[in-house]
């Protein structure tokens, strides 16, 4: 029971930043783009999290902002996890110069930040949401891509695989029946760690000015605007980053749970042995 | 060791190359047309065939592909359109603040992870080690810019300690007045990831026979952990700080526009905003270059470290 901790203080982690963003997108309390109430006031019962210099509910724009965040994070970890298992899978399956040539492009894509890739595409295209989504799926690729090929060189010479293929099965057979289904635990515990860092590198691009563009908000772009304005009021630039911070820290948290719960080799770690 | 090195350099070089093939690609099959960011959509057309031709835009690629690899290679990096001044020069004078910066951030969060993870390691499952892993989980899920604003709104907009932002030179007064905040904004998750790396590897070796072999031949506690466990775990710790470091320039290149410090990721966003490919370019090569070579830096003293690798 101990055990599944982590796992549970994650998933209410997740819960918890995930709640004001579901219930967003059914209902408000105001309208995260109305202009003309106080601006900035503190806390209260009419304004949870106060408001920003346009007396702007923040807790309207806290729940619509994380829309953005978190479609552009999921949609980034899935096309890049596809693109790179699928990559990953060929590596590791066709084996010599396609094997060295795929691994070496993954390299020299893991040599650009995210944030450079998207500031390219931000000069070349304009400001917007799918050069971000572009960049951060990108970004993921190698990482699927080294994680399922290393998979495949591990698991090409063990018996199970051995006896299938001596009993005349094809290689896309034994990819499908026999590599990919023992790959499904560390890429599911990869793609939870990597929508966190995908949250986060969101987050920082939206600070910078790049992604979806005022009025609409968005957790990073709201920090910058809260940061001008520090002195006036504190809150602003609290709120926006807690909900963010909350969301990734429960990701990490159900990624290190996955990988307790299904790969039994790091469980020795968790118990105690004193020197 | 040396075939090894030299594999090591040679799988580099061609990374490296590719990572040049990768810039030159972005400008050629990218959507998005160059001479018409340059001049903008006002312009003539004979101003848009003047930009075509001077940016070489008519030749066939490989004439282009050569200029560009010559050029990355004699250091002739193309002009910038926002300054007017060459990319190379913009380039390195940024550079001389993003990397102390980067350094400096990897020595404070050195200096924090490894007497925590040590500690941590000591008794797996004691207080010292479920404080460390709590600080752990919380620090690497804290965005870099965010501690960046909250750290500017705590010690510069509020108790008026640190300079909340810019940076006045080298040559000026205390510059490291104006470091200090933006290495602890960045310091603080990379810590908690290193301190993480540490706890784990050393409470993997101390699990080893021969630590229990120097404990029953009475080596002093200490001596143990911070001698044969250290050294024996340091191997995946190097790895972890080479990587450290690359993700420090990346979120230094963040970090640097909370504070508004003239370094490369300052300049990166500024030359996206205005468009100015030339330069935006040499960033993305000296950073490209800079990670293959950090990276390379890692192999070669992981196999200092190891003589299994040194001696295969």
């Amino acid at each position: 029971m101990r055990r599944h901790v982590g796992l549970t203080l994650g998933l209410i982690c997740l819960l918890l930043a995930l709640l004001p963003v579901v219930v967003g997108s059914i209902w408000l309390p105001h309208d995260p783009n109305a202009l003309g109430g106080e601006p900035y006031a503190p806390p209260s019962l009419r304004h949870p999290m106060g408001t920003d210099w346009f007396g702007r509910d923040l807790l309207a724009r806290v729940m619509v902002g994380g829309r953005a965040s978190l479609g552009v994070a999921v949609l980034a970890v899935v096309a890049g996890g596809l693109v790179g298992t699928g990559l990953g899978t060929l590596a590791g399956s066709l084996g010599g110069v396609v094997d060295e040539a795929l691994m070496r492009l993954a390299d020299a894509l893991l040599a650009f930040p995210a944030l450079l890739v998207a500031l390219l595409l931000r000069a070349v295209w304009g400001p917007g949401l799918p050069g971000v989504a572009l960049a951060l799926a990108l970004f993921n690729v190698p990482f699927f891509a080294r994680l399922s090929r290393a998979g495949f060189v591990a698991l090409r010479s063990r018996d199970f695989v051995l006896a299938a293929r001596a009993s005349g099965a094809g290689e896309g057979w034994i990819v499908r029946h026999h590599i990919l289904p023992h790959l499904a635990s560390p890429l599911l515990v990869q793609a939870t760690v990597a929508l966190g860092a995908a949250l986060l590198a969101e987050a920082a691009l939206s600070y910078l000015g790049l992604g979806l563009q005022p009025p609409d908000p968005a957790w990073g772009r709201m920090l910058r605007e809260a940061q001008a304005a520090f002195e006036l009021s504190p809150w602003p630039a609290v709120f926006p980053g807690a909900v963010l911070a909350l969301a990734v820290l429960g990701l990490n948290l159900i990624g290190d749970g996955l990988r307790d719960l299904l790969d039994p080799s790091f469980r020795r770690l968790t118990r105690p042995r004193p020197l | 060791m040396l075939g090894h090195l030299l594999r090591r350099v040679g799988a580099s070089a061609l990374t490296l190359v590719l990572v040049a093939v990768l810039v030159f690609l972005a400008v050629d099959v990218l959507p998005g047309d160059p001479a018409r960011l340059v001049v903008g959509l006002e312009a003539s057309p004979e101003e848009y065939q003047a930009a075509r031709e001077r940016l070489g835009l008519d030749d066939p690629w490989p004439t282009r592909f050569g200029r560009w690899v010559g050029g990355v290679l004699t250091g002739d990096w193309g002009e910038s359109l926002r300054y007017g001044r060459p990319a190379r020069e913009l380039v390195l004078g940024a550079l001389a603040l993003t990397a102390p910066l980067a350094a400096l951030a990897l020595a404070l969060a050195l200096v924090v992870a490894l007497p925590l993870g040590l500690l941590a390691a000591r008794r797996v499952g004691g207080w010292m080690d479920l404080a460390t892993v709590g600080f752990a989980q919380l620090g690497t899920a804290l965005p870099e810019f965010w501690l960046g604003v909250l750290l500017v709104g705590l010690f510069a907009v509020g108790l008026r300690w640190l300079p909340a932002g810019g940076f006045p030179g080298w040559a000026a007064a205390a510059p490291w007045r104006y470091l200090l905040l933006p290495a602890v904004a960045l310091a603080l998750p990379r810590g908690a990831y290193l301190a993480r790396l540490v706890r784990g590897t050393v409470a993997d070796v101390l699990r080893e026979d021969y630590i229990r072999a120097a404990m029953a031949k009475g080596v002093a506690g200490w001596r143990v952990l911070g001698i044969h466990a250290l050294r024996n775990a340091l191997i995946p710790v190097v790895t972890g700080a080479g990587l450290t470091l690359v993700r420090l320039l990346a979120g230094a290149m963040v970090v640097e526009n909370v504070f508004g410090l003239p370094g490369l990721g300052r300049l990166a966003v500024v030359a996206a905003g205005e468009r100015d490919l030339p330069l935006l370019f040499s960033i993305a090569v000296v950073v490209g270059a800079l990670v293959v070579l950090v990276n390379l830096a890692v192999d070669v003293l992981y196999a200092l470290l190891d003589p299994r690798i040194r001696h295969p």
